[in-house]
């Protein structure tokens, strides 16, 4: 029978691109989390920089705008001596009308040997992995709603750092969830992690009914859903994603859903709060707790340098 | 199948009086990831040494990183004590091509400039594609290509050679 093979994956199971955490083996990530944990040790070093992608060509393609998510791949494909090209390319050749894949054939004959691509259009890093040279890598860094892999598994590496064990945990994604290709990347790897409950909190308008039967547990009300979570990953509301009103207000939302002390202290008392970033602040998550003790924030950006050069040097290390 | 015998053991005698004669008085113990490792471990409780040993890896700085690709990252580097200045005496099981101890000494040199750097193994087998000589071998022998020669460790911490026949 023919199988259809997972395309992130080669004939021996490897990884050759990262464009969804949905159907990657478990061993796969754990391998991921692992060899970011060497490459974390790297930022302690006199020389920051290891020579594994020497002489190779990353070329980040922002097909949609992001400052942070692109500089941190950046820094990730540097400090692995990489060449990095950055193309602004929301402003180039798509405007004059070039083809995403004739985008792609001219930057494949400047031997380009992987792509780091964020785009607006859910599957469109899908497209250019199936159509480009096979020497190629592709790394999604974010496709509509769909998935953003590397942001899921930052947070993975983050809830292992902290937590230890995936296997006893309460998870809970709060906020703007529909929207969210950052909570469908996280939902895929807490499964497939083996973490026994994952709730999704939100209004009715931001969170899909359909996540139930991928094993979540829906609450629409902030306090049932963060009741003693161990952690809790609040989400950006994304105002430029919004069309239409799904909301009244930030400060009716902020009321209900905002992360605040008090809700806060619902949740077990060890109990880690993340965000993907950039964060509202006075709209999901409260100044107080997001500078509080309980905020792994800014561990998860430095975590997600060390994750983005697992990511590269593991998929750039795989022949297709 | 090989009938080539190769003591562990006796060797390990062998070389931990090399070892003391390579040693400066400051000296520090740095063993290359994972047979290496296992042996600055012992030498340094043996030889009553201070402080800790160090370990290498080699992987981050491998020439075959293109073909073998990156494994899971069981073997970090870790060196607890200053490399600027410091006498290293690196410690490994096998020496052959000299592309590992290559790589390890790069990766040596991301954490500083070590005052000199030597190198002591249990067995050299020839067969070196590299400048890269030891200090001190304990054996030289002969392998065919074909074989690979590798350390073991048992749970009570006794060494032991094996030969694998490779594909």
């Amino acid at each position: 029978m023919l199988m259809r093979r997972n395309p992130q994956l080669n004939a021996n199971g490897e990884l050759i691109h990262l464009l969804s955490i949905e159907g990657l083996p478990r061993a796969v990530i754990h391998q991921i989390l692992d060899t970011a944990g060497t490459f974390l040790s790297v930022n302690d070093r006199e020389v920051k920089k290891v020579p594994l992608l020497r002489g190779k060509s990353v070329f980040n393609l922002f097909f949609e705008n992001s400052t942070r998510t692109r500089t941190t791949f950046e820094i990730a494909a540097k400090r692995l001596s990489a060449d990095v090209i950055n193309l602004d390319i929301a402003r180039s050749s798509t405007a004059k009308g070039e083809s995403l894949l004739d985008t792609i054939a001219n930057l494949s004959a400047m031997h380009a040997d992987m792509f780091v691509v964020r785009h607006s259009e859910s599957g469109a890093p899908y497209l250019i992995a199936q159509h480009c040279a096979p020497h190629v890598h592709v790394v999604n860094a974010g496709d509509g709603r769909h998935a953003h892999p590397t942001q899921g598994l930052l947070d993975m590496y983050t809830i292992r750092h902290f937590k230890k064990d995936f296997t006893n945990l309460t998870v809970a994604i709060v906020g703007d969830i529909v929207h969210s290709r950052v909570a469908r990347s996280d939902i895929h790897a807490l499964s497939i992690l083996g973490v026994p409950e994952i709730r999704a909190v939100g209004p009715k308008t931001l969170v899909p009914g359909d996540l139930r039967e991928m094993g979540v547990r829906v609450c629409h009300d902030m306090r049932e859903g963060v009741r003693d979570a161990d952690v809790i990953i609040m989400l950006r509301l994304q105002n430029e994603r919004m069309s239409g009103a799904m909301l009244p207000s930030a400060g009716e939302f902020f009321k209900h859903y905002g992360l605040t002390e008090d809700k806060l202290a619902l949740a077990k008392p060890d109990c880690i709060v993340m965000h993907p970033g950039p964060i509202n602040r006075g709209v999901e998550i409260d100044s107080s707790v997001a500078d509080g003790s309980h905020s792994v924030i800014l561990p998860q950006v430095t975590f997600g340098i060390a994750v983005r050069m697992a990511v590269m040097s593991i998929i750039a290390g795989n022949e297709a | 199948m090989s009938t080539l015998h190769l003591d562990a053991e006796a060797l390990y005698g062998d070389l931990r009086r090399g070892v003391r004669q390579l040693l400066q008085p400051d000296s520090r113990l740095v063993g290359i990831w994972s047979g290496g490792a296992w042996l600055a471990e012992r030498l340094q409780a043996d030889l009553q040494l201070q402080g800790q040993p160090g370990v290498l890896s080699s992987t981050l700085h491998r020439d075959d990183f293109g073909s073998r690709g990156l494994a899971a990252g069981t073997d970090a580097t870790q060196l607890p004590f200053e490399i600027d200045g410091a006498h290293i005496l690196l410690v490994d099981d096998v020496l052959y091509t000299g592309r590992t101890i290559r790589a390890a000494i790069n990766e040596l040199f991301d954490f500083g400039r070590p005052a000199s750097v030597q190198l002591a193994v249990l067995v050299d087998r020839g067969g070196r594609e590299l400048p890269i000589e030891a200090g001190y071998a304990a054996a030289k022998v002969s392998l065919p290509s074909a074989q690979k020669l590798s350390l073991a460790r048992d749970d009570a911490g006794r060494f032991t050679f094996s030969v694998q026949e490779t594909t």
